[in-house]
């Protein structure tokens, strides 16, 4: 289908559309070789994944799905049965959804005035953004919750929605710079000599153009936070999101639900994956 | 930075300022008070007890010389099982993003997207995984055994071999995109230039493929050192009492014991040779992006 439109293209359209990069005369022994240790490492990648799907499926006899004891559907049959579990990913949910909104205002502003404007000072900006990124999450958690001790501030959701802003947007910042770079800037140019207003001008032209670059830094953003553990464990208090949840289950009991709902996680990721590019291709046909 | 100064004139002096603001002043309260409140705890003394533990200010330096004498071992680990994990992963991604980005064609994307995949799953899960994978009733245990590669005590997991197999399955997919970024800049035609100028493939690949990746390289390793460095999931997950990284003492003496200027210091110390070490490292390979 899609891949016959590709190859019915004249070349110099071809090249256009980012056509698949070839190394010409490379030997045959060296080229097999290197696939094969590619092939491995995307292998081993998946390792422990199949590992957590084949203990969706099964039926520990102790507190612990650690060792295979057979196979059962009863999981997956109630994957919602330990209550604490599923409020835990709700409340991870939302933490990542809410700071993500809040950063993702934050940080594309701060993008879009790198880009965008020249001012004195964009450099030390720049270096600043740098910093949180290098900081390790050890430290990041460490230095905020000494921070709300000294303020006296209970830890708890809103100290980890506070955290969590305070690493994000750092990302945010850098993900939609780096898109935002190699733009052709001139076509605002172009619309406002068109006779565009700059209103009209910035939701015709700038908007479309950066809009892309924020979708996936929010995405990248809400999938660190979902998956923070370390500075999360520092300021949650006695709020416990999913990765805190999946670490105290690991002192206490691992119930298979955690694999049950790891796994249906995966196929929703794997689901819009599927769709995003069918929907690229669709729009590549037109 | 083409077309900024012929659209600035539309806009105002203070507009970029306005814009920054927000972002600034939120890193300001969250970002920097927090690590200057650090640096006082680290010199400050402790008191109190465990349930009410109170602090004093006071330039007590002597936090920091007990912190690296006490935990010298830890120190070192962290770093040595950092450096191993990113020098593992840079060889483990180098040929799979380069096939991703030269030789996958028309499937470059979903190969892409199944690199990505695994990493939808909380870290914490796959940490878990790997443990019953390496567990001593495990099949790689008993493959290994009957190759007679086992080490000698017969164990996988629990070693350091454990633990820095776990920062690097955690944080490869951080040396794969990059790398695979700067691959698919390059200009196949740069390449085919090489060709026609009869270089070997060897000799195009060190003198044009690998200096263009050296962006990819840097944001790599920086990406997965740093949190390699500071983790200690893996080493609590994955390892034993004999192989604890500086994290498990910070996370240990802040959570648990409650001795908050010890671990101050102790973060600091972890921050401070983090820094120097990337400024070194830029100096000797800078670009400016790090992501």
């Amino acid at each position: 289908m899609t891949t016959q439109t590709g190859a019915a293209l004249s070349p110099a359209a071809k090249d256009a559309d980012k056509a698949p990069k070839t190394v010409k005369g490379s030997p045959k022994w060296g080229d097999l070789v290197l696939r094969i240790v590619a092939g491995l490492v995307l292998l081993y990648l998946f390792l422990p994944i199949f590992v957590i799907i084949l203990f969706s499926f099964n039926d520990p006899k102790g507190k612990f799905n650690y060792s295979w004891q057979g196979f059962t559907l009863k999981n997956w049959l109630d994957p919602f049965k330990y209550p604490p579990l599923t409020d835990a990913l709700l409340l991870s949910i939302n933490v990542a959804a809410v700071s993500t909104v809040i950063a993702l205002v934050l940080g594309s502003l701060v993008a879009v005035a790198l880009v965008r404007q020249r001012f004195r000072g964009s450099q030390t900006v720049d270096t600043f953004l740098v910093l949180p990124l290098t900081a390790p999450e050890v430290v990041m958690g460490a230095s905020l919750l000494v921070l709300f001790l000294d303020l006296g501030w209970a830890t708890g959701y809103v100290t980890i929605l506070l955290a969590h802003i305070a690493f994000e947007v750092s990302f945010i910042a850098m993900t939609v710079r780096a898109r935002m770079r190699g733009f052709d800037w001139t076509l605002e140019d172009a619309s406002m000599d068109l006779g565009a207003n700059p209103t009209r001008t910035f939701f015709k032209v700038t908007l479309p153009l950066i809009v892309p670059g924020i979708i996936a830094a929010g995405m990248l953003s809400f999938a660190l936070s979902l998956d923070d553990f370390i500075i999360t464990y520092f300021v949650s208090g006695s709020s416990v999101t999913y990765p805190l949840y999946v670490n105290a289950s690991v002192k206490a009991s691992v119930p298979p639900q955690i694999n049950v709902l790891a796994t249906a996680i995966l196929l929703i990721s794997l689901l819009l994956l599927g769709v995003g590019t069918l929907y690229r291709r669709k729009r590549l046909d037109v | 930075m083409a077309g900024v100064a012929a659209s600035s004139r539309q806009r105002s002096k203070i507009a970029p300022y306005l814009m920054i603001a927000p972002a600034l002043i939120y890193l300001a309260i969250f970002f920097v008070w927090p690590v200057i409140s650090l640096a006082m705890t680290s010199l400050s003394t402790a008191g109190g007890s465990v349930f009410l533990p109170t602090m004093e200010f006071g330039w007590k330096f002597s936090n920091y010389s007990e912190a690296f004498s006490k935990y010298e071992d830890q120190i070192l680990r962290s770093f040595g099982y950092a450096i191993v994990a990113t020098l593992v992963c840079l060889l483990l991604a180098y040929p799979l993003a380069y096939v991703i980005a030269f030789k996958a064609g028309r499937y470059k994307n979903l190969i892409l997207g199944l690199v990505i995949l695994p990493f939808f799953v909380t870290f914490l899960i796959r940490t878990i995984a790997w443990k019953t994978i390496l567990a001593d009733d495990g099949w790689v245990v008993s493959a290994l055994d009957s190759v007679g590669l086992l080490p000698s005590d017969g164990r996988l997991l629990s070693t350091s071999w454990a633990v820095i197999g776990g920062l690097i399955y955690n944080w490869i997919i951080f040396m794969i995109l990059p790398l695979y970024v700067s691959l698919e800049k390059i200009d196949p035609r740069l390449i085919e230039a090489t060709k026609d100028l009869y270089s070997s493939n060897t000799r195009s690949f060190t003198k044009v493929i690998m200096p263009l990746s050296m962006p990819g390289v840097f944001a790599g390793s920086l990406l997965v050192f740093i949190p390699a460095a500071g983790d200690f999931i893996n080493a609590s997950y994955l390892g034993s009492t004999q192989t604890t990284m500086i994290g498990n003492v910070i996370q240990q003496q802040f959570l648990v014991v409650k001795d908050y200027p010890a671990a101050a210091a102790l973060s600091m110390v972890l921050m401070v040779i983090i820094l120097v070490g990337v400024l070194a490292y830029t100096r000797a390979l800078g670009t400016e992006d790090l992501v």
